[in-house]
């Protein structure tokens, strides 16, 4: 049993819901079980929404999957769109990529991690940072961040458009677009468009690089605070080239404990059910995916940026990877539990991913035309997974002899963490809550402890609409204590 | 030309040949009038409405009436225009028509209208209807889920491949496009891709199998030109 998960005796507890949650992608609440003496029994991240996508992809063509897979998120469509196409390359019979077309794919995906990094941290993150867990609700949000650091606000707007702007010369658009197809990309990038980002590449490679310092500066006036917040031991996952090394794109699952002594390493990730398991709970739309080895109970663990820069030996580029290794040296042997050193991970893969959309941009392949791998024999099932902005995404479909997809199975990186940000909110729970008087500024530390996994509630429950930004406090006779509007999500 | 071969529209004059309707007149001489159920292979349907022009003051459809000498056609004025972009979001809430995940995006005379004729929102309710896709066949794939009732399918495969494989079916609001067999799969027919009904269809709901999105955004049809810039090069095709 998971502690805090259950309460006993529920019925004579006082309910307290953060609902919905704000600045994070989706909609969903968290509930808090509270006796009389204001101890914590009872801590839940719900999903609100929900709505099958699986059964809206049975029955259409293959060819349209990574193009109408998109629709399952706003702000991460890239990450469907190539988890997608990669397990229809296969399906369709295609051999491997030409350079030209792994390496346009590859841009456009670290220019989805860039982009989505830079919206996590300077948008929905940042407020809290860098005003205070709980300085004035109604300037904790971008509007606030604008007026107190004008120069941080305009760089995350710009690292943001440059990320699109990498989306857009290589999928046709902004959000949405069509590039990768089974088999390879139907758009080659042309010597103007690859000028065209190379010219303000190594500003973005400066300003991210500036911004890992930044919060490795806050974390120096309050290690305990940073270390510990949200502190919890897990294991963690994701995919690591042969060497070892970060790759976003393409590689091995691989699984590291606690302490970082490995579960399973280099697993072909076509094969994800023999060491994967998903379970349902009746409280949660939300699947909660363990390690099958380790079962239910111990099998849970985290993935993103956190657990990516952690289960890696190393990152493929310099200054990314001195980062790394200044960061994982505070763990002194152990890997890193705190919550917060999500931020801190998330910005070195930024870092990452703008060096590395430097290389390709340099690398005389990207402006290659040679798009399509050659044709082989079809298969009827196959599963393409990526490391996505907020984790590793596993896409699995059966495809009939008619074209049509029969059977489609979904892991979002989300769904991977869902445990993992149970966890967290009851560890913040449990120091920060526990006893005391509740105050928005209180709870808002649980919202930050979950927008540092920088869920994506939409994707994870495979839902098709909007958020609402309001959040409510209601006390237990369901009276509203306190209201705010947020208008954080950015137009799409 | 001279005054017996030629009609009006909107201001100017426009030659014709005896027997052309004032759809064909207009789109020969590069005048471009809406329309959706139009080939010029094909005798006239005049259903979708597209089309609809005043003639010396009264509606009529283009495709249909005859040019006649004297003719006064008004076609691109607000009120006629207003008339289309209503029929356009019928037709969109009548089927299931979602451009961004559909292959004929950039290809599709709907959208390509939609976009022409400024319509920004479906304005009505939504039908949802239920479609099944027929992908029975190896090579050609059917979603009806984007069909127009333009029977362009079925004349292409009655009246110039000779298989009569596809049929109107119900009443009303009822009616529908089916495959003409017993077990309605169009891949229980001797339906072939070389045919002309399989290339016919304006719209996303007749579709060659496997080269969706093969056309990168930019270089589609109406990426390049709106759909009304596109006369002559469309005379020029279908010629
Ligand atoms: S399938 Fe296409 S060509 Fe046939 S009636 Fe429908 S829209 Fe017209
Ligand atoms: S084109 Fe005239 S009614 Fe359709
Ligand atoms: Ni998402």
């Amino acid at each position: 049993m998971f502690q805090l998960e259950t309460a006993e005796n529920p019925q004579t507890l006082r309910r307290i819901a953060i609902d919905p949650l704000t600045r994070i992608e989706g909609h969903g609440k968290v509930t808090l079980l509270l006796d009389d003496a204001g101890r914590i029994h009872q801590v839940r991240l719900h999903n609100v929404e929900f709505r099958g996508f699986e059964v809206f992809i049975e029955g259409r063509p293959f060819w349209e999957v990574p193009v109408t897979v998109q629709r399952l998120c706003g702000i991460c469509p890239v990450s469907h769109h190539l988890a997608a196409v990669k397990a229809m390359d296969i399906i369709a019979g295609y051999g491997p990529l030409p350079p030209t077309a792994e390496k346009l794919r590859r841009l456009m995906h670290y220019g989805q991690v860039l982009q989505s990094h830079a919206l996590n941290f300077f948008h929905l993150a940042s407020p809290d940072l860098l005003l205070g867990f709980d300085s004035d609700l109604t300037r904790r949000n971008i509007v606030g961040l604008v007026q107190d650091f004008p120069e941080i606000a305009k760089q995350g707007v710009l690292l943001r458009k440059y990320g699109q702007e990498v989306i857009r010369h290589t999928s046709g658009k902004r959000i949405h677009g069509t590039g990768a197809i089974p088999g390879g990309m139907n758009k080659a990038l042309t010597a103007a468009e690859r000028d065209e980002l190379r010219r303000d590449i190594d500003q973005m490679i400066e300003w991210t690089l500036a911004a890992v310092h930044m919060v490795a500066a806050l974390h120096r006036t309050k290690p305990e605070f940073y270390n510990h917040f949200g502190e919890f031991d897990s294991s963690m996952m994701g995919l690591v080239d042969e060497r070892g090394a970060l790759d976003f794109y393409h590689g091995g699952l691989r699984a590291l404990d606690k302490d970082g002594a490995t579960i399973f390493d280099h697993v072909d990730y076509s094969t994800y059910e023999s060491v994967l398991e998903e379970e349902a709970k009746s409280w949660s739309y939300m699947k909660f995916p363990h390690i099958r080895a380790l079962g239910p109970e111990k099998g849970w663990y985290k993935v993103g940026p956190l657990a990516r820069v952690q289960t890696c030996d190393f990152i493929p580029t310099p200054l990314a990877d001195l980062e790394r290794k200044k960061m994982v040296a505070l763990g002194a042997g152990k890997p890193l539990m705190g919550t917060l050193f999500f931020h801190w991970a998330r910005l070195i893969e930024a870092l990452h991913a703008a060096e590395v959309i430097r290389d390709l941009l340099d690398d005389p392949d990207i402006l290659g035309t040679d798009l399509m791998a050659d044709q082989g024999e079809r298969k009827g099932e196959a599963v393409g997974v990526i490391e996505a902005p907020r984790g590793t995404l596993f896409h699995h479909y059966r495809v009939d002899e008619n074209d049509q997809v029969s059977f489609c199975n979904l892991i979002v990186s989300t769904t991977n963490n869902n445990q993992a940000m149970n966890e967290a909110i009851r560890s913040v729970a449990r120091t920060y809550l526990d006893g005391r008087e509740l105050t928005e500024g209180l709870l808002n530390h649980i919202e930050v402890a979950i927008r540092a996994y920088d869920p994506c509630l939409s994707c994870a429950t495979h839902a098709l609409g909007q958020m609402p930004l309001q959040v409510d406090l209601v006390d237990c006779e369901g009276k509203l204590v306190a209201r705010n509007w947020h208008n954080m999500r950015p137009a799409e | 030309m001279n005054d017996y071969d030629r009609f009006v529209l909107d201001g100017r004059p426009v030659h014709f040949e005896r027997g052309q309707s004032i759809l064909e007149a207009a789109l020969a001489s590069g005048a471009y009038i809406p329309n959706l159920c139009h080939h010029p292979e094909f005798k006239p349907h005049g259903s979708c409405k597209l089309c609809t022009v005043k003639v010396n003051g009264r509606f009529g459809s283009a495709c249909t009436i005859k040019a006649m000498p004297g003719q006064e056609v008004a076609s691109d004025t607000p009120e006629l225009n207003g008339i289309r972009r209503v029929l356009l979001q019928m037709l969109f809430v009548e089927g299931n028509h979602f451009c961004p995940g559909c292959e004929r995006s950039g290809n599709c005379n709907l959208q390509a209208l939609a976009y022409d004729l400024e319509m920004l929102t479906p304005h009505y309710q939504h039908f949802f209807p239920a479609r099944e896709l027929d992908a029975s066949h190896p090579d050609v794939m059917l979603d009806f889920n984007r069909c127009i009732m333009c029977e362009l399918c079925v004349r292409a495969s009655r009246d110039f491949d000779g298989k009569n494989v596809f049929a109107l079916a119900g009443r009303g609001t009822a009616s529908h496009v089916v495959v003409n067999c017993p077990s309605g799969k169009l891949g229980d027919t001797d339906f072939a891709l070389s045919d002309k009904a399989a290339s016919v269809c304006p719209v996303g709901a007749i579709l060659h199998k496997r080269v969706g999105f093969a056309v990168p955004i930019g270089e589609r049809r109406y990426d390049l030109a709106p759909i009304s810039a596109q006369v002559p090069t469309q005379q020029a095709e279908e010629a």
